[in-house]
């Protein structure tokens, strides 16, 4: 774990130099919350549009940028050096990492604007945080797995997104279904599938990812 | 240190690099990778390195007549090409830093000013990669390349981008290098020839 600890304090440096895949991301969502908001209004839509409106958000805002940490190394000629220096499963776990904390910082600014500017309210806000941390390590943990593979392609932007949205799509379904009761004040209990799906899919995921790797990683 | 290359073959979409390759090494020697443009001396060396995999064959590495599994092999493994680049936004210090760190050497700060020193990088640690010229990236790929005293390195085209001085340099650092220890060395120059001490020919 330390390795991988190193790997993902290595990206943070990175990133803070070049903020290629923060403001990638950054951008995105802004760009996409504002269009949203301006085209189909404040006042108008349900729960039931609103909870699909964030999650599409969601989605493509981290298709946006949680590529950028495998093809960098690639595009730069870095893998080679760090498959010298360590093992798969640390360069797996670190690139997760980043991805994950990539998500949630993302989260904790268009997740506020999106409730103030399109109006979301919130009944259980339990459910809604406890979908958007399971989402976001399911988004994280599958974004990261395809990355590594579209990494060694020559169409890395569009497969990315090709590739990524069959497999996360238990995601999308679930934190759109999550949110939804969060946002209609129904019973905690009846979230329990969506949240229990959310954990789930995250923990295959994961897992699959650091069984995969290896393989992936050493062509 | 023993390498044991029985039988490798390399393709790409059906097509064939190199067939049957065999050849051993041991430390005290330079085993130079010969070829033509085109011909996969690279792609040997990153075979060899464990890098990438042969279509078929076995690489072998042996110490005291006991196999090295394959994983950990990169623990005693220097490498540098011209394909093989450090992080350009971090400064020198912060990759080797990095590099040491997650190969988990003690005491690695005296090592690093030491070899900075000798390649004539001193003073040049905390700038970042990317203001380097093409010649001093070279010699701080050899501190990479040498920082965890590996006990093989492989030098991929040993010269490329140095100057007058820095080849002197890097031909002492080999020469000297290779006398406990193994070096594979992939080249067409006849200069570098002369630290040969065991040639293998790649072609189809």
């Amino acid at each position: 774990m330390y390795k991988a600890w190193l790997v993902f304090r290595k990206d943070i440096q990175q990133e803070f130099k070049t903020r290629y895949a923060l403001n990638a991301i950054f951008l995105f969502a802004i760009v996409t919350l504002t269009a949203v908001s301006f085209s189909i209004g404040a006042f108008s839509a349900g729960p039931e549009i609103l909870s699909a409106l964030l999650w599409i958000i969601l989605f493509f805002s981290s298709m946006s940028g949680l590529a950028h940490i495998f093809v960098r190394e690639e595009e730069t000629h870095t893998a080679d050096t760090l498959k010298l220096v360590t093992t798969s499963s640390s360069v797996f776990l670190g690139k997760l990492l980043f991805n994950i904390i990539l998500l949630f910082s993302v989260e904790l600014l268009v997740v506020p604007l999106f409730i103030g500017v399109m109006n979301f309210v919130v009944y259980d806000g339990l459910v809604f945080v406890l979908s958007l941390v399971f989402g976001s390590f399911g988004l994280a943990g599958g974004g990261t797995i395809v990355a590594a593979i579209i990494s060694k392609s020559n169409t890395k932007g569009a497969l990315f997104t090709v590739l990524a949205f069959p497999i996360l799509l238990p995601v999308i379904v679930s934190g759109i279904s999550a949110a939804k009761k969060a946002a209609t004040n129904a019973p905690f209990v009846s979230a329990t599938s969506e949240l229990q799906a959310l954990f789930a899919f995250a923990v295959v995921i994961i897992t699959a990812g650091i069984l995969l790797f290896d393989f992936i990683w050493n062509e | 240190m023993k390498l044991s290359a029985k039988k490798i073959s390399k393709d790409f979409a059906e097509k064939a690099v190199f067939k049957n390759l065999t050849f051993e090494a041991e430390s005290g020697t330079c085993l130079a990778v010969l070829g033509p443009n085109g011909s996969g001396k690279t792609t040997l060396m990153r075979i060899l390195s464990h890098l990438i995999l042969p279509t078929s064959g076995t690489i072998e590495y042996f110490e005291h007549e006991r196999s090295i599994p394959a994983e950990r092999i990169f623990q005693h493994i220097g490498f540098l090409g011209p394909y093989l680049e450090l992080y350009q936004d971090l400064s020198a210090m912060e990759n080797l830093q990095f590099f040491s760190k997650i190969r988990s050497m003690k005491n690695f700060e005296p090592k690093i000013f030491k070899l900075m020193e000798r390649f004539g990088l001193k003073g040049r640690e905390e700038d970042a990669v990317k203001t380097y010229s093409s010649g001093m990236k070279q010699r701080l790929k050899y501190v990479f390349a040498l920082l965890h005293e590996p006990k093989i390195l492989f030098v991929d085209e040993p010269r490329s981008n140095l100057d007058e001085e820095g080849i002197r340099l890097v031909y002492d650092v080999l020469q000297d290098y290779k006398k406990d220890r193994l070096l594979i060395m992939a080249t067409n120059d006849i200069d570098d020839l002369k630290l040969a001490d065991m040639r293998v020919q790649v072609n189809v």
